[in-house]
């Protein structure tokens, strides 16, 4: 159906661990996520998680014979809206069913997009700099669940080949989802991971979903293959299903590499085919061959109108997107004066326009980034003032507060929303004097006269030398209850090991 | 006021209180009595539903409240259309025993209307047939001669109509199910443009062709019934917007200056030549009332068949998946859920429903869908345009309905082909969503009833409806 073709990466090979050889991973990822919609897809049922089965359901969602679906204009909304965040074209649209018979969709058909989907061809750009191409991304509606039991006990498994009845809740049935379909631009499982996790930041940002993996309301499929570095066509590849969280994603693709390595080393070839990970076996264990997969037979839905979107409606779409991820990152990194990459952290702990508030203000970037990354919770933090954190860095800088102590006032800062003078006064934080510290300094260096002598003796290069830098300042400072100046200290002690 | 009198005499005595809805309904109940036997109209006759609502008209009546334009009017409705808690079959064993939640739109709108619904009538099951043979339930039978069938797949409303038994009725309407059996049997039948009435509540059989549409013993009561059940549905996505223009107001403008074309292409081959002679007929008294008439060029048509008969089985397959047994109506218990819905779907279907699930599942098919369903779709596009052209020069077409006059029980029920053929005649306006009515005109060699059809583009009802006019009056 989809034409796989992937430029060569510069991600590092996979190393056979059987004969050495050097092997290229190629993954394309399908996300599935439901849209946060009031109700669902094609009625007016509420689109709610965990309620008593059967009880959000109605001729249309349950595809009871005359009953006939309405598009929520909702939906076309977030759909729209996730497609313009992943820089995709919106097109007009046709809706198209794909046959197939399963017990937990009402019409064994499912309503999806074929040929014409709402969004095509965008990507995500991930914290390290990868471009992920965004193949489309269509708006279909989900199925109900099935729950697969048995009469006695410890039977069973919830598996369907040895139920003995199976259940059905068709609350989920018709909930709007949006399926993103990725380009096979992916060569390592922690490039997967990252843009699951960034796909998952689009969609929080966007406010178009909960995007949950744990509660199934962000799915995740990869597409896994294999080829010899070099090769130029792809391999054959397998679907992985299953995949409950990010870190059984880059489980399941880390073994499935291996898997198929190790088949086509042994000469034998990969079949085509979906496969199921399995979490605690730590595996993936084969489900039905895409060779006699069904034949989904897509044809238009009559039933449906197209969706066309004017040219207003995607500019108000445009207009109203929140800043994005890979911008925020791009802000702070500007503002800062260091790489995106080395900002995603903030980013991800939504810190960053509290950092960049205070940078602009004219606070020290690096002190601000170490308080945004080391000394600030992700929640509760994201309101502090950044005035305030400004203030707090510039006491540092000037040596009124010591880094140990700022972390101190900081933390207070953030539970009282005070100002960080009154804090450090109330906390009798003053900057130690530089004699009375050089006294310490001298009386620590005295009290290890071993440590010291092989302290000066060490070339600056070897390993020893950083642990033993340690070794002193730690001393120092428990000798100040941390009251000294980490900067100062060190300062103190090259110019001793100097004039030694 | 005698027990034949169109819906309009009945609702205009009912309203004026000169009688009420439950003698109108007993009159009607009685004649079911008498004639339902030999007839089989019905799956289900509701005469105590009936009588329930007629009484509660006439209360609404005696409190002075407007109870509607089809004030106690008994209605016929087609089974395939859906009736709270009545049971809903589409003459089909695998709909056993389900009662839908919720009505039709097109039963909300006449019973909100005043009219009093007496029954489900039979149909080929799911509407697949042409003449009502296809039931799971035992045929319909032509009220004017019981050994001949009504048509299909709507005969049982058809034939409810010709009987007496309801002065209205609804059918639906996928290639000539309203027109072919209103011919055979002599009433009134009309099929709307596609997304004028609504499909809520109307069972699918092929989604983009079907079209709910009133059965009547006159153009007038048809008329009154289709004002009443047209107009926007926010239910169904593919209900036509915005107001529309009611047809009963302009039943007695005549067709003078109106430019009426004859479809060649539908005059030729397959036609019986006493019908054919009717048509002329009836363009000569269009002509003599002085409309425009000459001879039509819609060269396409002659592929309609052929592309009906891929597109409507195709969406058939779709539409007819959700009966497996695992929600309602018939199941089959089978060692697993596969097995299950296999037996339930071998058991519950007839062999017509079947037969066009597997013309419709490969002719959508990996490796067929181009051959096949995409190329029809493509004549579709064509007979479009052709229509589009015929129309440049003509305001409306003029065809026979059906080929034949009704024909004999199992006459054709060996050959699904000459079956099909009945309906070349009416499938062309639902592959292009256009409007046409069925109007007796009198009868063929045979004495059996011939009807002629009138074919208008999208929306042009109003159009349609003088001319059907004009026929009724001349066939006095």
């Amino acid at each position: 159906m989809i034409e796989f073709t992937s430029a060569p990466s510069d991600a590092p090979p996979i190393i056979s661990p059987t004969t050495g050889d050097a092997w290229e991973l190629v993954v394309g990822l399908e996300v599935h996520c439901e849209l946060a919609t009031v109700t669902k897809l094609f009625c007016s049922c509420p689109n709610q998680f965990g309620d008593v089965p059967n009880t959000n359901v109605c001729p249309v969602c349950l595809g009871l014979p005359g009953s006939l679906p309405v598009l929520n204009r909702q939906v076309a909304t977030f759909a729209m809206t996730l497609g313009r965040a992943l820089h995709c074209r919106v097109e007009p649209s046709v809706f198209a069913r794909k046959n197939y018979f399963y017990p937990d969709m009402p019409k064994d058909y499912q309503v999806t997009q074929f040929d014409q989907p709402t969004n095509i061809d965008g990507f995500i750009d991930l914290p390290d700099g990868l471009r992920v191409g965004i193949e489309r991304a269509h708006i279909e509606e989900d199925t109900g669940k099935n729950s697969h039991l048995t009469n006695t006990a410890g039977g069973g498994g919830g598996r369907i080949h040895n139920a003995d009845y199976s259940l059905i809740d068709y609350n989920r049935a018709g909930v709007p989802l949006v399926e993103i379909v990725g380009r096979p631009d992916i060569h390592t499982s922690d490039q997967a991971k990252a843009y699951v996790d960034e796909l998952r930041a689009i969609l929080l940002a966007t406010g178009v979903s909960d995007a949950k993996m744990e509660e199934g309301s962000m799915r995740a499929d990869a597409n896994v293959s294999v080829r010899r570095v070099g090769d130029a066509t792809l391999g054959k590849r397998c679907e992985i299903k299953n995949v409950n969280s990010l870190r059984s994603l880059g489980r399941a693709i880390d073994h499935e590499a291996l898997r198929q390595i190790d088949l086509l080393e042994n000469g034998e070839v990969v079949m085509q085919e979906t496969r199921h990970w399995d979490e605690d076996a730590g595996r993936t264990r084969s489900g039905r061959s895409k060779e006699d997969a069904d034949d989904y037979r897509y044809f238009q839905e009559p039933d449906l109108v197209p969706l066309v979107p004017s040219a207003e409606e995607v500019a108000a779409i445009d207009a109203a997107l929140p800043m994005l991820p890979a911008q925020r990152r791009q802000r702070l990194a500007e503002a800062a004066g260091v790489a995106p990459e080395s900002v995603a952290l903030h980013v991800a702990k939504g810190l960053d326009d509290l950092a960049h508030a205070a940078i602009v203000a004219g606070a020290d970037p690096d002190r601000v980034l170490t308080h945004t990354e080391h000394n600030l919770p992700a929640d509760g933090a994201a309101g502090l003032d950044p005035v305030l954190l400004t203030r707090l860095v510039a006491l540092e800088l000037d040596g009124s507060l010591t880094a140990t102590q700022a972390k101190t006032v900081l933390a207070d800062m953030v539970t009282t929303g005070r100002d960080p003078e009154s804090i450090a006064q109330e906390h009798g934080f003053e900057a130690m004097d530089t004699g009375d510290l050089e006294g310490i300094v001298d009386g620590v260096i005295a009290a290890n006269p071993d440590e010291w002598a092989t302290f000066v003796e060490l070339d600056p290069s070897d390993k020893r030398t950083k642990k033993l830098t340690g070794f002193f300042t730690g001393a120092i400072m428990k000798a100040t209850q941390g009251k000294a100046d980490g900067r100062i200290v060190n300062t103190l002690l090259a110019e001793r090991r100097a004039s030694h | 006021m005698t027990d034949l009198a169109s819906a309009a005499a009945i609702a205009a005595a009912v309203r004026s209180g000169e009688t009420t809805a439950a003698a109108v309904l007993e009159t009607h109940l009685a004649r079911i009595d008498e004639r339902e036997g030999e007839i089989h109209a019905f799956n289900l006759v509701l005469a105590d539903d009936a009588r329930r609502a007629a009484a509660e008209i006439d209360r609404r009546i005696a409190d002075g409240i407007d109870v509607g334009p089809l004030a106690g009017v008994p209605i016929a409705l087609k089974d395939n259309l859906t009736t709270r808690g009545i049971p809903t079959t589409c003459s089909s064993r695998i709909l056993e025993g389900w009662r839908p939640p919720y009505d039709a739109t097109v039963v909300e709108r006449v019973v909100a209307a005043g009219a009093i619904a007496v029954g489900k009538t039979n149909l080929d099951e799911f509407a697949m047939g042409s003449s009502t043979e296809n039931s799971a339930f035992g045929p319909t039978r032509n009220p004017h001669d019981t050994s001949r069938v009504p048509g299909g797949s709507s005969g049982g409303s058809a034939a409810a109509v010709a009987a007496g038994f309801a002065p209205l009725s609804l059918g639906s309407d996928t290639g000539g199910s309203i027109r072919q059996p209103a011919a055979l049997c002599g009433v009134v039948g009309v099929k709307p443009t596609y997304g004028l009435v609504s499909r809520y509540g109307l069972i699918a059989f092929a989604s983009s062709l079907d079209q709910v549409g009133p059965f009547a013993n006159t153009v007038e009561d048809a008329a009154l019934l289709l004002d009443v059940i047209a107009g926007h549905d926010p239910r169904d996505s593919t209900s036509i917007p915005g107001p529309i223009t009611p047809v009963t107001p302009v039943l007695s403008d005549g067709v003078a200056g109106l430019r009426i074309g004859l479809v060649t292409e539908l005059m030729g081959a397959g036609i019986d030549p006493d019908v054919a002679a009717r048509v002329h007929a009836a363009a000569e008294a269009l002509a003599a009332a002085g409309a425009e008439v000459a001879e039509a060029s819609v060269p396409a048509v002659t592929y309609g068949l052929s592309a009906y008969y891929l597109i409507a089985p195709a969406e058939a397959s779709s539409n007819l998946s959700r009966y497996d047994g695992v929600r309602y109506g018939l199941r089959v218990d089978a060692p697993t859920t596969g097995e299950m819905m296999t037996a339930t779907r071998t058991a519950g279907f007839g062999d017509e429903v079947k037969r066009r699930i597997m013309l419709g599942t490969y002719a959508l098919s990996a490796g067929y869908y181009d051959a096949y369903y995409g190329k029809a779709l493509k004549v579709r596009t064509l007979i479009e345009r052709d229509f589009a052209a015929a129309y440049q020069h003509f305001d409306l077409l003029l065809s026979p309905t059906s080929p034949t006059t009704a024909f004999e029980l199992g006459a054709k029920t060996a050959d699904p082909l000459t079956m099909y053929l009945n309906d070349i005649c009416t499938i062309p306006t639902n592959l292009v969503g256009h409007a046409a009515v069925s109007v007796p005109f009198g009868v063929g060699d045979d004495g059996l009833p011939v009807g002629v059809q009138v074919l208008a583009p999208a929306l042009a009802e109003p159009t349609m409806f003088r001319a059907a006019a004009v026929l009724e009056e001349a066939a006095r």
